[in-house]
């Protein structure tokens, strides 16, 4: 099978998927409370006001028309409108967006660099206590709520050792402005990038010391599913054949050990890191609301806080569909690297 | 000098239920130029000698006694990069083509980083260069070193492992059941092309199988092993038209035999020994019929006995 | 009454120095059972053991730092924090146990019936846990606790609705090996009822695995509600619990009191470890990986 209907199958196999995952997300917000909006009034409101307010949402509809104008939405692009001042949630996400999707790169990054770097060692130690350890900590790790691992790290390396600010994403005013040549702007929203781009490197340092203990926490928590597999995959792809008979061509162990153990271990830690993401997104809720950091994540907790349920909903919409197309590009990327896959 | 003498060689694989011992105080030579065959049925330690040679007994093996010599160098005593060299001047050809070959690594990056890990100052172009003209020889085309493993049948990725195995031109090449894999018919292809590049490359071949037919066709020099040990070792030609030791005897008997078709085929009774606790004495005695009083008393070793050696009780 | 469950204590006690004897895996699931009891029991002791009452105020001065009178420290309120954490995980280990209940009562039945009787049901089935199964956990547990309300059993359902899909997968996957098996096939042959199989064959297979993702879920369902907690979804302010004081303590860390977050942060740690470390250890103990 070329790659080409691969994808397009794929594709087509994901829509009664994200169908369902709306309709769920529907369920929930919608029909499960009861009404929404009476929530939100939680003390005594007058009718009228509750009425008006109902219209503006479009909540006054019936249920069946609600969906369909909630799906027709979202296709569209239009996540609702926030309750507290009517504005369209969308834009609020998409704005919110980038400062999430900077935190899960750089987690996902240390997350897996910690996981292969100790699954290496640990599988080249195999029944050792350093084996034993590794493995011991990478079980612990996940154990470990990630706010409290942040607050933790907030304690030692902000509070009492002034290493990395404790909070917040860059200094007050020093955000990163992109590449600007005359009238031509690009900017990602994506703090290190745009630094970058801007050719500010102070902005760079600066955006990556607000980085790192937000994303060495999510990191960290995450690393454990990392060195079990690499581990796995490693003592499997260790005592294969051609592992002993580039051995036997007196190649260097790094080699070995890299080059060909590694690379053919590699593809199913890259499926787990598609499968990890939604686990990254849930971590950067709590993440972010430690470390203050102005992403989706604290974006949907303080709409929770103002009872903002239109928001919510779509929030975990924007949420669940993320999901979907991440896991998409993981299996395309896979079909991609591995043609005995698409057979 | 001879180019390989290995003497007294014991490898040793401790368990968790015993200790096996895969190699007993072997003791082998073999002359520049010459081909030597190693035969003997599954688990009778020919493998892990190969292995040994290079210093690759996959772990937890061990070997415990003995000394192996190269060209007059004790590799036993070689640090982990000069073993790494020595790798580079003795070849191995493992008995899988189907797996011993990377398979996100193209043909031509295998020799590339074969060549450029042992002779550094070559460059690129010119080890791309040297591996084609390698693969013409093996009757690969040179444009299919841009292809990957999966993409040659069995024979044709036996046909890279002998071609990455002379690549650096070593003086000694190892074959571990280099056609065991392999159909009769490509088997026969296999056979014939090593034997034209033994005289290309004037080289020490060690040849390990458990068939005979190939190792009476390839060698001029045969060992046969059981559970371990040595019990014949001399010329071919000595060996085939008079084996001495009764083992050596039931292997040929139980051998198909093209010239007496009429002739039936006599396997040897019972099993090959458990290696934890091997019989006493002679570890052939309880499967051979020609057994007497010393054969569970006493091991017996190797004498010089019709121009070959032979280690048992009969010839003692 | 005091005689039997003495009994069934003693009888307990050898299976539990046995499992030391299984290698690696038995030391996992001993290590992982002796923190559960020890949490398990403190909780459950707390009436008694607690030097104060967790929820009265100014039992000592405000944010003092741990001592010998206050072996735990006092945060802001001036509440007793080795009170707090001896009580705190009251309410963790009581929703947690209820959103595991609810799973398993609510995800084997449906694994094992849709599993069983193959076709579009399996197919819908499937089809629906996987969408669920795909969503970020925690994304789901704030969506369905946000529109319920606060409370231990709302917090309970939230969790257990993301976790029935992982119940059905492992469920399904028993279920489809042991359809195939040739002494099911023979049984169905003979005549055997549906019902009879399902409970005969496919149930004691079924067990021990579910058992495993029990115990992992456990866990899972310790730190979820200690997030919703984090989030502002957990249960209301009086009671004491290790998930709001992590949450309340936060705003005391400028000030330097690492000790309102400290200890009972550590205990959610710890109860999650043990759960995790009995469930690895289950699985590694009942279906080894072939490591030589």
């Amino acid at each position: 099978m070329s790659l080409r209907s691969y994808v397009i199958a794929r594709v087509l196999l994901t829509i009664p998927m994200l169908l369902l995952l709306l309709t769920l997300v529907f369920l929930i917000t919608r029909v499960l409370p009861g009404d929404p909006v009476l929530l939100h009034f939680e003390k005594q409101a007058k009718p009228e006001a509750v009425e008006e307010f109902r219209q503006r949402l479009g909540l006054d509809k019936s249920l069946p028309e609600q969906y369909v104008d909630y799906l027709t939405g979202v296709l569209r692009g239009d996540l609702g409108k926030s309750m507290q001042d009517f504005s369209p949630v969308a834009q609020q996400i998409f704005s919110a967006f980038p400062a999430t999707l900077e935190l899960a790169i750089f987690g996902m990054i240390i997350a897996v660099v910690l996981g292969i770097f100790l699954g290496v060692r640990s599988s080249r130690s195999y029944n050792s206590g350093e084996d034993h350890v590794i493995r011991t900590f990478g079980i612990a790790t996940y154990a470990i709520p990630v706010f409290f691992l942040g607050m933790v790290l907030q304690l030692v390396f902000s509070i009492q050792l002034h290493w990395f600010p404790s909070g917040g994403r860059i200094y007050p005013g020093s955000e990163p402005l992109g590449l600007n040549l005359g009238g031509f702007h690009l900017a990602t929203g994506l703090y290190t990038v745009d630094s970058l781009l801007e050719g500010n490197l102070s902005k760079f340092v600066q955006a990556l010391r607000y980085l790192f203990l937000p994303s060495f926490a999510l990191g960290l928590v995450l690393c454990g599913i990392f060195i079990r597999l690499t581990r796995t995959s490693m003592l499997e792809t260790l005592r294969l054949d051609f592992v002993t008979a580039a051995r036997a061509r007196g190649l260097k162990e790094r080699t070995v050990v890299y080059t060909y153990a590694l690379r053919n271990a590699f593809l199913p830690i890259l499926t787990m890191m598609g499968l990890q993401f939604a686990a990254l997104l849930a971590g950067a809720i709590l993440t972010e609301t430690t470390f203050s950091w102005p992403g989706l994540g604290r974006y949907l907790v303080d709409r929770i806080a103002f009872r903002d349920y239109t928001a919510i909903q779509g929030a975990v919409v924007f949420f669940g569909l993320l999901v979907a197309l991440v896991s998409l590009m993981v299996d395309v990327l896979y079909a991609y690297l591995d043609p005995r896959i698409r057979l | 000098m001879p180019l390989l003498e290995i003497n007294s060689l014991t490898v040793d694989y401790p368990t968790r239920v015993g200790t096996v011992r895969a190699v007993d105080r072997v003791s082998i030579s073999v002359e520049k130029g010459q081909t030597l065959g190693i035969v003997g049925e599954s688990g009778c330690g020919k493998s892990t000698l190969g292995l040994a040679v290079i210093r690759l007994v996959p772990s937890p093996g061990i070997m415990t006694e003995g000394s192996i010599m190269i060209d007059g160098t004790d590799i036993m005593r070689l640090s982990n990069n000069e073993v790494r060299e020595l790798r580079g001047k003795v070849g191995f050809i493992f008995q899988d083509p189907m797996t011993s070959l990377n398979p996100v690594k193209r043909i031509g990056d295998h020799f590339v980083e074969f060549i450029r890990t042992h002779e550094k100052e070559v460059s690129r172009q010119e080890a791309l260069e040297k591996t084609g003209k390698i693969l013409e020889s093996l009757g690969i085309l040179r444009e299919r070193t841009t292809d990957y493993p999966h993409q040659f049948s069995g024979g044709m990725r036996q046909r890279v492992m002998i071609g990455l195995g002379l690549a650096l031109n070593p003086k000694l090449l190892i074959a571990d059941e280099p056609t065991t894999s392999l159909d009769v018919i490509v088997e026969a292809q296999i056979l014939e092309l090593m034997n034209k590049l033994k005289k290309d490359y004037d080289l020490t071949l060690i040849l390990i199988t458990h068939n005979i037919g190939i190792v009476a066709e390839m060698s001029d020099l045969i060992a046969v092993m059981y559970a371990g040990r040595v019990v014949e070792f001399g010329p071919t030609e000595q060996i085939f038209e008079n084996p001495l030791h009764p083992y050596t005897k039931g292997l040929l008997e139980s051998a198909p035999n093209i010239l007496h078709p009429e002739r039936s085929m006599h396997p040897i009774p019972g099993s090959p020994p458990d290696l934890i606790s091997p019989p006493p004495g002679c570890k052939f005695h309880p499967r051979c019929p020609h057994a007497f009083e010393p054969c569970p008393l006493r091991e017996p070793f190797l004498v010089m006995k019709e121009r070959r050696f032979v280690a048992c009780h009969l010839y003692d | 009454m005091q005689t039997e469950r003495g009994r069934i204590i003693v009888q307990l006690i050898p299976q539990f120095v046995r499992l030391s004897k299984r290698g690696m895996a038995g030391w996992t699931v001993l290590i992982g059972s002796v923190i559960v009891v020890a949490v398990v029991g403190m909780t459950l002791l707390a009436p008694w053991i607690a030097p104060h009452n967790p929820i009265a105020i100014n039992v000592g001065p405000i944010m003092a730092a741990p001592s010998s009178e206050f072996p735990l420290g006092t945060n802001h309120l001036g509440q007793d924090m080795l009170s707090r954490v001896i009580w705190g995980g009251s309410m963790v280990l009581q929703v947690a146990l209820i959103s595991v209940a609810m799973c398993v009562a609510v995800g084997v039945p449906i694994g094992l019936l849709a599993s069983y009787a193959g076709g579009n049901t399996d197919k819908g089935t499937s089809l629906v846990m996987d969408s669920i199964y795909a969503f970020p956990g925690l994304v789901l547990a704030i969506a369905i606790a946000a529109m319920l309300g606060r409370g231990v059993l709302n917090m309970s359902l939230a969790i257990a609705v993301v976790y029935v899909p992982s119940y059905y997968r492992i469920v399904r996957s028993q279920v489809l090996t042991i359809k195939e098996l040739s002494y099911v096939e023979a049984a169905r042959a003979l005549g055997a009822k549906s019902r009879s199989i399902i409970l005969r064959y496919v149930m004691p297979n079924v067990v021990p695995s579910v058992v495993s993702v029990a115990t992992i879920n456990f866990a899972d369902a310790i730190l979820t509600a200690a997030g919703l907690t984090f989030v502002g979804l957990g249960l209301s302010v009086a009671v004491p619990d290790w998930g709001w004081d992590l949450t309340y303590g936060r705003q005391l860390l400028p000030a330097g009191a690492w000790w309102v977050i400290a200890f009972p942060g550590l205990m959610i740690v710890l109860l999650a470890l043990g759960f995790t470390l009995i469930g690895e250890g289950l699985s590694e103990l009942w279906s080894p990986r072939l490591e030589q």
